[in-house]
């Protein structure tokens, strides 16, 4: 610990403090522009001088100066900064200054009206008139792809972009060209940003150069409802807040969650709101001869309760729940199945090796997201974590940057990842191999006193030619790695990396085959058998629709999507930003997402479809709102009422589940991710995402 | 005045061999094993009674700054590193690349003591990019030092030492010991920030000295004969031989060694033969390189060429680079010219100087005219005080002081200049000012 006197008042702070932090830990308030706590110190745009006493007789940096580079005076007092004495508000006064005179005064068409701080600086540490006679600079605008609007005349070159695209996104597509006041920000290439983070710079850019090109123009920030909510787009949960104005989501924007996000969301989760609005189902449609026909709630429950009663209902009927479903929608359809007697349930991706008898220890990211920090040897295994949890796939750069871990990746066919890694091999065998203490990368494994596991979807499904007996002995051998014999104590490095969002909370309430019912794979395998005669699918799109026979399909979504092509009875339902639901992310963190606009025509809330269907049905649920359905909920998994925490899994689960026989030879692993641009019917729908997807694609083929 | 025994560099002309052959002749490379073997601390004593200040332009005493760095023995294991400043682009300025091409030898006998004195075992030697010649004859003689086993591995003087010399792309920031640094490393030529200060943290995260080539080629001729002799010479706090430069309208421009503490008058008259026009027509001075603040001529004739002499006229003595103009000068073109300098050579990394030198440059470029207003005088001054102590480096400061040192000393030039365009434009076309009253 430093004392530190700040505007006079003695403070003590740890002596790795700068002089901004001290400051403002003793409540002096610094303006900045490039400096930004998550990425290194630049120290140049000189907003933030202070003045030191007995220092040099200017202002200094208080970014870039730490509290233990400052003197003692002469009789060992503590060494003073001031904040607010002239000399400060001349130097503060003189750098907006320089600021201003090239940045164009374009601010009632400038995007960032509203939220820029270079405004809001400008107002409160500028001076009001203008000195500056020449004319202004101007400077072309670059292309950074369909997502990042540039007008770079309004760019005040503090470098924020260029520093997270090399140190965080770890693209190094960014850069200052050029010298003096001739030097411009610029992609180099002219060519998009590969990075799934790129959007991130627009929140990062402390004026309008970086903007966002989809919602250009659209709204302003003070007309607009912020509701503060849960991105489903991957299994991450990454905290956003999603902006409305009146029905229409405007956009989203990341929320500060330290132990997930941070201040991080992927491109996806920020740009998929036009999917919000296209291809929408607003009413329900019931098939007749052959055809999709519009009708009304009324008929549509009718065709599907004809359809139960001649199925005859138990486990003739089935439900598979999609990867956006909530844990409530989940829990109704649940309930109505089991008022049917029907125990074909399943929320997994095809010839999951997840079985419902593991513990939740082995369907969760135990380390957790923020623990992934402390890890000192990853092993991804069937994973493309940039492609599948972009925002996690930057918490292992991070790590990755700060120790220099070793990393080592198991799958199939691996795009490069924004780190070192090592490749060790395709599939089981190079799995079996290191767990049997073979191969160059097993001594570093073993040595390790946090080694962490990230076991991908594509490891424990999701295969050709697969059966469930790959993904249960890919965890066990997994559970084996993470367990070794010099792994610290408390760790707990297993950890399953689901991408999608519904995931964990749909196995955490039991929506997984039980009393006689059989996974999702298998349900589809009857239907096309002509053995199950009902199937729900609860917005599941990425099941083979083709394969359903003449099974009579149900399809409760938010899109006319695949799902909604094969359906006999749709029932149009609501999209994540327009209800509330619980999320567990992979982490098995409960979070509550909440309704930011409402649905579009007749569609309703899922658990209020599957309510209404079941009095149809004769079989009324027991709860008529959301809150009396989540005090059943709650009841039934008390874990699930503790928002914002995890119900951790133990380690001897992980470690019981390593003794498991392994009966696999050979497999080969795949990431399910084909495109992280189209994972879901939202984003399938979205104009921008089709757009990033088509242009990486280009991008992909031009390297090639 | 200098005795002609005093000088240290006796080839500056190059009239005789550069070579190694003719460096021993001159000299060089004698005793210089005794100096390695009586040691570090004996070596920075010399140094350090000699009263040497560094000669690139800041005048920090050159022995204090090689103690900053770590002591024997409290090593961290990160090799100390001597950095030689070779990045000599300040208009005006010409000696090092008399020392590079010339008189190389003293330069790497100088590196390999300066090294001992510091605990390195090796000194990059950053050569300015347009410096073709001098970079082929100083590799030359670097090359010849190593065949004849004066430095390298295992060399006659059991101190190991490595001399890389490195070639820059001729950007003038790259001067700055920070952005040299950066650029040495194959980075963009952009000044760090400090601290972490280079004998702390340098090239490659190693503790660095960074020296001008000027301070270090004098090294082993201090030491060969005596701090007290240099401190002999000069006056006290400035003392020693120094290499001095003339351009502009004098007589005979040239780059001169002489000792520190003779008035201009003096040196001019003696080494350049006199103002061109004789000493009425002298206008002005910029005494030391083209950042220095431009001093009248009047004042200038008396001033004493060393730091603090300069430093009493509101100046700085710099690298001793003096130009000179005489009264055919336009000054307030001249000094545009090196705001012009300064815009171009700006790195862009931080707001002041970036934003500021355009500026600065625009403003005089119309006051070349006298198209501007008078207020604009006060206005442009306060902007270079705006610049001034605000930016990461020195070029900010740099790029101040010659506006600052026209207005206080010019100001009635650039108020003319403003007169005679608003007469002139009043007097052509349009309405006189004389009709409105």
């Amino acid at each position: 610990m430093a004392n530190i006197k700040v505007d006079g008042q003695l403070i003590e702070v740890p002596d790795y403090f700068t002089l901004m932090q001290a400051a403002e830990a003793a409540g002096a308030e610094i303006p900045r522009f490039c400096y930004h706590e998550r990425l290194s110190v630049a120290g140049n745009c000189r907003m933030c001088l202070v003045e030191v006493k007995g220092g040099p007789p200017k202002p200094q940096a208080s970014c870039a100066m730490g509290v233990k580079d400052l003197r003692p005076g002469p009789n060992g007092e503590p060494p003073e900064i001031f904040t607010n004495t002239p000399m400060v508000k001349k130097a503060r006064e003189g750098v907006m200054e320089f600021l201003l005179i090239n940045h164009p005064l374009d601010c009632p068409i400038c995007d960032q009206g509203g939220e820029c701080d270079l405004q809001d600086q400008a107002m409160a540490y500028g001076v009001d008139k203008n000195r500056y006679a020449e004319n202004k600079r101007a400077v072309e605008d670059k292309y950074l792809g369909p997502l990042v609007k540039t007008s770079m005349n309004r760019c005040i070159h503090c470098t924020r972009c260029v520093r997270f695209t090399t140190e965080v996104a770890g693209i190094a597509e960014m850069g200052l060209l050029g010298r003096g006041e001739d030097a411009e920000i610029t992609s180099y290439l002219e060519q998009a940003l590969s990075s799934e983070l790129s959007g991130n710079v627009i929140d990062l850019c402390p004026v309008g150069a970086l903007t966002s090109k989809p919602y250009a123009f659209h709204a302003r920030p003070w007309e607009l409802t912020k509701t503060e909510s849960i991105d489903v787009m991957d299994a991450v949960g990454s905290n956003i807040r999603v902006d409305a104005r009146g029905r229409e989501v405007m956009r989203i924007l990341p929320r500060v969650n330290e132990a997930i996000n941070e201040e991080w969301i992927s491109d996806k989760t920020r740009f998929i709101w036009d999917g919000l609005k296209s291809q929408r189902l607003d009413r329900p449609y019931v098939r007749q001869n052959g055809k999709l026909k519009p009708a009304s709630w009324e008929e549509a429950f009718a065709a599907v309760a004809r359809a139960i009663k001649a199925s005859g209902g138990g486990n003739k009927v089935g439900a598979i729940a999609g990867d956006l479903a909530s844990v409530e929608d989940m829990y109704a359809l649940k309930a109505l199945m089991t008022n049917l007697g029907s125990g074909m349930t399943d929320c997994r991706p095809p010839m999951s090796g997840i079985d419902p008898s593991m513990p939740r220890s082995a369907y969760i990211f135990n380390p957790t997201i923020a623990g992934i920090e402390e890890a000192d040897a990853i092993l991804i295994v069937g994973s493309n974590p940039r492609k599948e949890a972009a925002v996690l796939n930057a918490r292992i750069r991070k790590a990755w940057r700060a120790k220099g871990i070793p990393i080592a990746v198991i799958n199939g066919s691996q795009d490069a990842l924004t780190y070192e890694y090592q490749l060790l091999g395709a599939g089981f065998e190079t799995l079996a191999d290191l767990a049997a203490g073979k191969g160059h990368f097993a001594e570093t494994w073993a040595n390790a006193k946090k080694p962490l596991v990230i076991v991908g979807e594509g490891a424990v499904s999701h295969g050709a030619a697969w059966n469930k007996q790959i993904g249960r002995d890919t965890i066990a051998l997994a559970a084996k790695l993470a367990t070794g014999p010099n792994v610290a104590e408390g760790w707990n490095g297993f950890a399953l990396l689901h991408n999608a969002a519904a995931r964990v909370g749909g196995i955490d309430i039991g929506f997984v085959p039980h009393d006689g019912g059989v996974c999702s794979a298998d349900q589809v395998k009857l239907a096309g058998e002509a053995k199950l005669d009902v199937l729900f699918l609860l917005g599941a799109d990425e099941y083979d629709t083709t394969a359903m026979g003449r099974a009579f399909v149900v399809y409760v979504g938010t899109h006319g999507d695949k799902g909604a092509h094969r359906a006999d009875v749709i029932l149009p339902a609501a999209a994540y930003t327009e209800k509330s639901g619980t999320y567990v992310n992979t982490e098995g963190r409960v979070q509550l997402a909440q309704r930011a606009a409402f649905p579009p025509g007749d569609a309703k809330e899922d658990w209020a479809i599957f309510r209404a269907l079941s009095a149809v049905l004769g079989q009324s649920l027991p709860f008529n709102s959301l809150s009396q359905l989540r005090a059943k909920l709650y009841a039934e998994f008390p874990h699930l009422a503790r928002i914002d925490q995890i119900a951790a899994g133990s380690v001897d689960d992980v470690k019981k589940l390593a003794s498991a026989t392994i009966k696999t030879t050979s497999a080969m692993y795949t990431s399910p991710v084909a495109d992280f641009y189209l994972t879901n019917p939202i984003a399938r729908a979205s104009a921008t995402m089709g757009e990033c997807a088509a242009l990486q694609a280009g991008l992909r083929q031009a390297a090639e | 005045m200098l005795a002609d025994q005093d000088r240290i560099f006796t080839n500056l002309y190059g009239q005789r061999d550069w070579g190694l052959d003719g460096a021993r002749a001159r000299g060089g490379w004698q005793d210089t094993k005794k100096f390695i073997d009586n040691g570090r601390d004996w070596i920075v004593n010399e140094v350090k009674g000699s009263g040497l200040r560094g000669r690139g332009g800041a005048g920090f005493p050159t022995a204090l700054k090689w103690t900053f760095m770590p002591k024997e023995g409290v090593n961290d294991g990160r090799p100390s590193q001597l950095l030689v400043n070779a990045d000599e682009s300040e208009p005006g300025t010409c000696k090092d690349r008399e020392i590079l091409r010339h008189d190389p030898h003293h330069l790497i006998e100088g590196c390999l003591v300066a090294g001992r004195a510091m605990g390195a075992h090796i000194a990059y030697v950053y050569i300015r990019g347009e410096f073709i010649r001098e970079r082929q004859n100083f590799e030359a003689a670097v090359q010849q030092a190593y065949d004849a086993k004066l430095i390298g591995k295992n060399n006659v003087h059991g101190w190991d030492f490595e001399i890389v010399v490195h070639h820059g792309a001729g950007a003038y920031i790259c001067g700055e010991e920070t952005a040299l640094m950066e650029s040495l490393e194959g980075k963009k030529g952009q000044p760090r920030l400090k601290p972490p200060f280079p004998a702390a943290m340098g090239v490659y995260g190693n503790p660095t000295t960074v020296n001008n080539v000027e301070s270090i080629a004098v090294v082993p001729e201090i030491l060969r004969r005596g701090g007290a002799w240099f401190a002999g010479i000069g006056r006290p706090n400035n003392t020693g031989t120094k290499l001095f430069m003339a351009s502009g309208h004098v007589n005979k421009p040239a780059v001169f060694e002489e000792a520190l503490g003779c008035t201009f008058e003096e040196l001019i008259e003696k080494h350049c033969g006199g103002i061109r026009g004789g000493w009425d027509n002298l206008l002005a001075v910029i005494p030391g390189g083209a950042s220095c603040p431009v001093v009248r001529g009047e004042d200038m004739r008396t001033a004493i060429m060393d730091f603090d002499g300069l430093r009493e006229k509101k100046s700085s003595f710099g690298t001793g680079g003096m130009i000179v103009m005489d009264k055919s000068t336009d000054i307030i073109k001249a000094i545009w010219r090196i705001q012009a300098f300064f815009k171009h050579e700006s790195c862009g990394q931080c707001t002041p100087c970036r934003e500021g030198t355009g500026w600065m440059m625009r403003v005089m470029e119309r006051m070349v005219e006298g198209r501007a207003q008078k207020r604009e005088i006060d206005m442009l001054f306060e902007v270079t005080k705006q610049i001034e102590g605000h930016t990461i480096c020195a070029l900010g400061d740099a790029a101040a002081w010659p506006v600052q040192g026209l207005i206080r000393n010019f100001r009635d030039v650039i108020e003319a200049r403003i007169d005679q365009y608003t007469w002139s434009s009043t007097s052509e076309g349009a309405v006189p000012s004389i009709a409105a009253e």
